[in-house]
């Protein structure tokens, strides 16, 4: 089978060896009500009351959304503005912990079909893990007929161990959420995409799923964008996912592992998504480990539990290097969504040269798109070129600017460019 | 002799001939009827192709007013010589020419905002705008990139203090300007009114006072003294309706922060 384009980047797996560390509990959470996509959250608590471990704190009526619950037991110091990334603000719920700890009571929800098993996810707060959010409940419901679930493990991103050490740490849960959502949308297959990096993860599964030949452990060449959704789905079974589709009108399912994993987990107890594995790395951080802290930590505690070097922070990135986001602060609390905190202490900005027409864009976008000329077309405004050229299907993967050896800012221009197609 | 150039040279006559009359005829029987103002006023237009008439271009303009009947005053940029011609040639009243030009609604340059990070990325506005509603402390004013310069075809805009600078003597008032900025910051406005609200911050008072020092706070000093009542207090700001606008400057006086100016 012919490969999509892809790139080699450096791995950089420094912390694949370090066992998940859990985070003591911090003495302030901070919890925004919008983690994931959709809807936010309305808060359900307001200033003074008393919060448990699990209480759900915020919820919505709409249906693209899942619900939000307490990290850590205490008092609510305020339910106060917070921006995110993308410059709307939303709530966010400030809690200062006590020492108890106190658990809400769990019990593990009753399913029984897949009506119910939809219903214990959506209340469980689950969303895609790998960094995107999609709320799992709507992944989980397509229209059409399932007949491969695909588990994301690439985790093709540099520096970022978490879900491999989610993987190495408790195969069981993922296993188990597996088998679950076959078992509750009559999925009949699942393929497990591991990278072939992770040489470990695919032994240990491969000896899991020996007797089991409904799961198939799928080694996937090390090269990145592995873990995009639609190189992901053709790596592994050779569909090719069109413009304006979704991966269920290829009848598959692509879900990330560590999603697959609290699934489980939330059906064995009942404990709603409250704790992260994340990946701490970075030139700065003295201590490079991954840890599971509550979320809405606060970040910069994070890095201190970690022996960082705060006045050298140059750059400061959550969800990986390529495609994650850069942060303004460190006071910005962990989401849902947080897979890792890369701390870098060096960086340099990129001299930006004109384009010398080498086309090494093209040939490192995974979907055969032509970035420089979108490039072009964007700087004239000329809507019509960028429909023909595909825009909309650009994942922003930063394959083009990572190769560009003028050093322009592809990607970036990519998605100025997405924002002038009109929505059909 | 005969056959290899005689013939060919009097059956190419021949052709040339008959082809002639055929066209001509034609041109006559299959005439389309064009106005020849169209042509004339087109000649008057000063060909800038703008768009600020509301239609294509100048030619799409000129074919408007003679078959759509469109106001012979639309055009910026030519004013009134250019309504004044066109009205000779279509014989009619072409109504008053209103000169606009555009403003900018913010005045948090450098000294009066601060700024949240540094900005490492793509230097346009629409990018930087993208990551925590950009970099400036306020969310709402001017970014200071230059998106607004780079599709002004006249050079009316320059960046002073981190904040763009439109200059009426050379702006004509496309409104390419107004579309480019991804914080709605620039208007068009009659040249002849003078009063200008110089902040757009959708924040309440406290925050916008905190963010910069230039903000409206939105304390509708300006909406009880209007004696025309053209000032509304929208959103924590002020805005001007020209069309009741007495242009009096008793707001500008009013104004406790100095967010309304008299240019």
């Amino acid at each position: 089978m012919k490969r999509l384009n892809s790139i080699k980047i450096n791995h950089a797996k420094g912390t694949a060896e370090c066992a998940a560390v859990p985070f003591p509990v911090p003495s302030y959470v901070k919890i925004p009500m919008s983690m994931n996509m959709g809807a936010p959250c309305i808060p359900l608590v307001k200033k003074g009351d008393t919060v448990l471990v699990g209480q759900k704190i915020g919820d919505t009526d709409a249906f693209f959304s899942a619900p939000v619950h307490s990290s850590v037991s205490g008092t609510v110091r305020d339910v106060s503005d917070y921006r995110l990334v993308s410059g709307i603000v939303c709530k966010a719920v400030e809690i200062d912990t006590d020492a108890e700890q106190t658990m809400a009571e769990f019990t593990p929800p009753v399913i029984n079909d897949k009506d119910s098993f939809l219903k214990a996810v959506r209340e469980s707060g689950a969303c895609g893990l790998g960094g995107a959010g999609f709320p799992t409940h709507i992944k989980l419901n397509p229209k059409t007929e399932i007949d491969t679930l695909i588990i994301n493990a690439a985790e093709c991103e540099p520096y970022i161990t978490s879900d491999y050490r989610q993987m190495l740490e408790r195969p069981e849960n993922v296993l188990g959420g597996i088998r679950l959502i076959m078992k509750y949308l009559s999925i009949p297959k699942t393929i497990l995409a591991i990278e072939n990096n992770k040489p470990a993860a695919i032994e240990e599964f491969r000896k899991l799923t020996e007797n089991d030949p409904s799961v198939e452990v799928f080694a996937l060449p090390s090269r990145y964008p592995q873990g995009a959704e639609k190189v992901i789905i053709h790596s592994t079974t050779g569909r090719v996912v069109m413009e304006g589709q979704l991966p269920s009108d290829q009848k598959v399912i692509v879900m990330n592992v560590s999603t697959a994993a609290f699934i489980y987990k939330y059906t064995e107890t009942g404990m709603p998504l409250i704790r992260r594995r994340l990946t701490v790395e970075g030139s700065a951080v003295r201590k490079p480990q991954n840890v599971i802290a509550p979320v809405g930590t606060l970040i910069s505690d994070i890095l201190k539990f970690c022996d960082t070097d705060m006045e050298s922070i140059k750059k400061l990135i959550t969800g990986g290097p390529m495609m994650g986001t850069c942060l303004i602060t460190p006071e910005t609390p962990v989401t849902k969504t947080s897979n890792s905190i890369l701390a870098l202490s060096e960086y340099k900005e990129p001299v930006t040269s004109a384009c010398i027409r080498c086309g090494s864009c093209i040939r490192a976008c995974p979907l055969k798109l032509m970035p420089t000329e979108m490039e072009k077309s964007y700087k004239r405004r000329d809507v019509e070129a960028l429909c023909r050229l595909k825009v909309t299907l650009c994942m922003n993967c930063g394959s083009c600017t990572y190769v560009c050896p003028a050093n322009r800012r592809l990607a970036e221009t990519n998605q100025l460019a997405k924002a002038l197609i009109p929505r059909k | 002799m005969v056959t290899t150039y005689i013939l060919p040279v009097i059956a190419f006559a021949a052709m040339g001939i008959i082809a002639g009359v055929l066209l001509s005829v034609f041109s006559k029987v299959f005439e389309v009827k064009t106005d020849e103002r169209i042509e004339q006023i087109n000649d008057v237009l000063p060909q800038a192709n703008c768009g600020a008439c509301g239609y294509a271009g100048c030619a799409d303009y000129a074919d408007a007013i003679i078959t759509k009947d469109a106001p012979t005053n639309l055009c910026r940029p030519g004013g009134t010589k250019a309504a004044d011609a066109i009205s000779k040639i279509t014989g009619t009243n072409s109504g008053e020419v209103v000169e606009q030009t555009a403003v900018l609604h913010c005045s948090g340059d450098c000294a009066a905002t601060g700024i949240k990070y540094e900005f490492t990325g793509l230097k346009t506005c629409a990018s930087v705008k993208r990551f925590y509603s950009g970099n400036s402390t306020c969310s709402f004013g001017c970014v200071g990139f230059g998106d607004c310069i780079s599709v002004c075809e006249l050079g009316a805009i320059s960046i002073k203090d981190e904040i763009a600078h439109i200059d009426p003597d050379i702006c004509m008032a496309c409104g390419k300007c107004v579309s480019a900025c991804p914080n709605k910051l620039i208007s068009i406005k009659p040249k002849s009114f003078s009063t200008v609200v110089r902040c757009s911050s959708k924040d309440n008072g406290k925050v916008t006072k905190l963010n910069c020092k230039n903000g409206c706070i939105g304390c509708k000093m300006c909406e009880k003294n209007c004696p025309t009542g053209a000032i509304t207090v929208t959103d924590f700001h002020a805005s001007i309706d020209y069309t009741k606008c007495a242009d009096c400057g008793v707001c500008a006086q009013k104004c406790p922060v100095k967010v309304i100016e008299l240019i």
